[in-house]
């Protein structure tokens, strides 16, 4: 697979943005897990990074909480270079890290506490706040509790509102509804919307294609450290993808054989181990097309263009495997 | 709302470390104390039990047959009153060790330090709060200790009182070195090695009986183990026979612990900031 050149790469030019890397860079040792990167994000944009298992991503956070030194390139976090300026970058900051670290050994509202406290909060600005934030994370009832009574996506939610309690103006969200029912992602992601209302920059990492989709206003696809595309969701699906794919299923058995007879069908073909996927305008046409010449799918499905599409095309891999 | 980004906009722009330093060891100090709370308060007593259980069945079954010693300067003194201040120095170093396996499970396990430093905290908040709760912890078992070691009829002197900020200043020093030493450990097992040097130290460092029965070389070795200085220090102390050798002392333990903070900060910062 050759790699695309990504379009907006190369000159951002937009100023002004409240975090910025140029040719940003990490290297452990030989192996080069962020590899010079560009990215500018606005102020109050929700900025995605779209990738799979190692791409960086949190390397990438990181890096952006002045926690990771960089090994190369420039990154700006609200004017301040976040490797020299840590503390101060991360005043600002709210992190969500992809596991959750909560402080198991105090009770729940302790850890919202104690956590504004290592901000150096005051006492009277904490106290409501935490009421606002237990209410916000559904936890207000579980308060007195220790953490290691909580659910898993209880737990999640609690490390997302600690997240919120120096009323950061970035919250970086490393995979943020990993562990959560679908009930509590779709609060989840309206309360990050309403945030987001309120002026909040959100970066958000994930390998969720609705996620994506539902949260960021822009993204970028990363694999392997290196930025394949960028752009909207919409704008992305519009130039790596046709508006309609119709997947059709054989057996896994039959599928290499009926890919022979299908060459050529859609604009283009993705084929899986269980399945073939045909990009074409009109899925429905193409599925006409598949039975005149003499196939018939064990299972057949016409679907939109999501960014899952996108990313197999960019990198020929699937997001979730 | 405004007040949080007041918070942040008071942070000065540039400071001398500025990034070790987040001039908030209370927020350290206030989270270790909501744990203590919720912690089994058994391991605290026994802490506070183990040095008068050993000045209970040495000091008073052992010292019946051995009767009178010579204390600090040739004074004689009971032998429940000769090793009361060694006991004392020890638990001031048992509980050094306590903790410092405590600060081994928030680095490596539960991830507290790394969940602080990603805050406005720097690692010297982090060290120095650790390290002054575990200071508190020995002043409040020296007080235990001294209130006993007074009932019992032991305190014969007024530079007694000094063994009290003595056995903190032990503590300090040693929760600092122990702090420091314990971030290049990364197994469980390997906390024991900490175990085998505290355990012979415990045993040999004139605890017991005078320094003056071991051959001169092993006198020298012993010397050299900060343990002897707590327990000599603190004897002195207790007889109210103090010489200038307190001094070199006292110097050996401000050196460990400026050692032992150093290290921990410098360990932390390389560890998580890096
Ligand atoms: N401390 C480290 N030493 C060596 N390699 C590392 C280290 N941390 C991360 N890596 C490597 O860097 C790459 C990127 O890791 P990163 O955690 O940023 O990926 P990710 O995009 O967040 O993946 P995931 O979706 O699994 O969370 C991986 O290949 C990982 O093995
Ligand atoms: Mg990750």
């Amino acid at each position: 697979m050759p790699h695309i050149t990504p379009s907006l790469t190369s000159a951002p030019t937009r100023t002004g943005g409240v975090v910025t890397a140029r040719g940003l860079t990490k290297r452990y040792g030989d192996f080069t897990a962020v590899d010079g990167i560009d990215f500018e994000v606005a102020p109050g944009e929700s900025f995605g990074f779209l990738g799979p298992n190692g791409a960086g991503k949190s390397t990438t956070m990181s890096m952006i909480g002045g926690v990771l030194t960089r090994t190369g390139g420039e990154l700006n976090v609200m004017g301040l270079d976040p490797d020299r300026e840590g503390p101060r970058v991360r005043a600002h900051l709210g992190v969500v890290p992809q596991q959750d670290n909560l402080d198991e050994e105090i009770k729940v509202r302790d850890n919202l506490y104690v956590y504004g406290r290592y901000f150096g909060l005051k006492r009277a600005y904490l106290k409501p706040k935490i009421d606002e934030l237990l209410d916000f994370a559904q936890l207000t009832d579980k308060a007195g509790e220790r953490v290691d009574a909580l659910s898993g996506g209880m737990k999640r939610r609690l490390t997302i509102a600690r997240s919120l309690v120096n009323d950061p103006q970035i919250l970086l969200l490393d995979e943020p509804t990993t562990g959560l029912d679908p009930q509590a992602r779709h609060i989840l992601w309206d309360r990050l919307f309403r945030l987001k209302e309120q002026g909040t920059t959100l970066l958000v990492t994930t390998h969720f294609m609705d996620e994506a989709e539902q949260l960021c206003d822009r993204l970028i696809v990363v694999d392997h450290g290196r930025i394949m595309a960028e752009g909207s969701p919409s704008e992305l699906i519009r130039d790596y993808s046709t508006r309609e794919v119709l997947e059709v299923r054989f057996g896994s058995d039959a599928n290499a054989a009926a890919a022979q007879t299908l060459k050529g069908l859609g604009e283009r073909q993705e084929i899986l181990a269980d399945r073939i996927l045909i990009y074409a305008g009109d899925g429905e046409a193409a599925l006409a097309q598949v039975l005149a010449r003499g196939l018939t799918p064990v299972a057949s499905l016409v679907r939109r263009s999501s960014l899952e599409d996108v990313f197999l095309h960019l990198t020929g891999r699937s997001l979730v495997d | 709302m405004t007040q949080a980004r007041l918070a942040v906009e008071l942070v000065p722009e540039s400071r001398p470390f500025g990034a070790l330093y987040g001039r908030n060891i209370t927020a350290v100090m206030q989270r270790s104390w909501m744990a203590t709370k919720n912690a089994t308060w058994v391991v605290i007593v026994s802490g506070f039990l183990e040095p008068v259980l050993y000045l209970a069945s040495m000091g008073y079954g052992l010292g019946a047959a051995i009767g009178t010693v010579q204390g600090p300067g040739g004074v004689p003194m009971s032998y429940a009153a000769y090793i009361a201040p060694a006991l004392l120095a020890t638990s001031a170093m048992n509980g050094a060790l306590y903790d410092s396996n405590n600060m081994f499970f928030k680095l490596n396990h539960s991830k507290l330090y790394r969940v602080m430093l990603y805050t406005s905290l720097g690692p010297l908040d982090v060290a120095i709060g650790e390290i002054i709760m575990a200071l508190l912890r020995g002043l409040l078992y020296a007080l235990g200790f001294m209130s006993i070691a007074a009932l019992a009829g032991l305190i014969t002197s007024p530079w007694a009182l000094l063994m009290i900020p003595g056995a903190v200043l032990i503590a300090f020093s040693f929760a600092s070195l122990f702090m420091g030493c314990i971030t290049f450990i990364k197994r469980f097992q390997q906390l024991d090695w900490i175990n085998m040097l505290t355990m012979p130290m415990f045993l040999f460092s004139a605890t017991f009986f005078p320094l003056s029965v071991y051959p001169q070389a092993v006198q020298v070795v012993i010397q050299a183990l900060p343990l002897w200085h707590g327990v000599d220090m603190l004897r002195q102390f207790a007889a109210g026979q103090v010489d200038s050798s307190v001094l070199v002392h006292l110097a050996y333990f401000v050196v460990m612990a400026l050692l032992g903070i150093t290290l921990a900060t410098g360990r932390l910062r390389k560890l998580f900031l890096r």
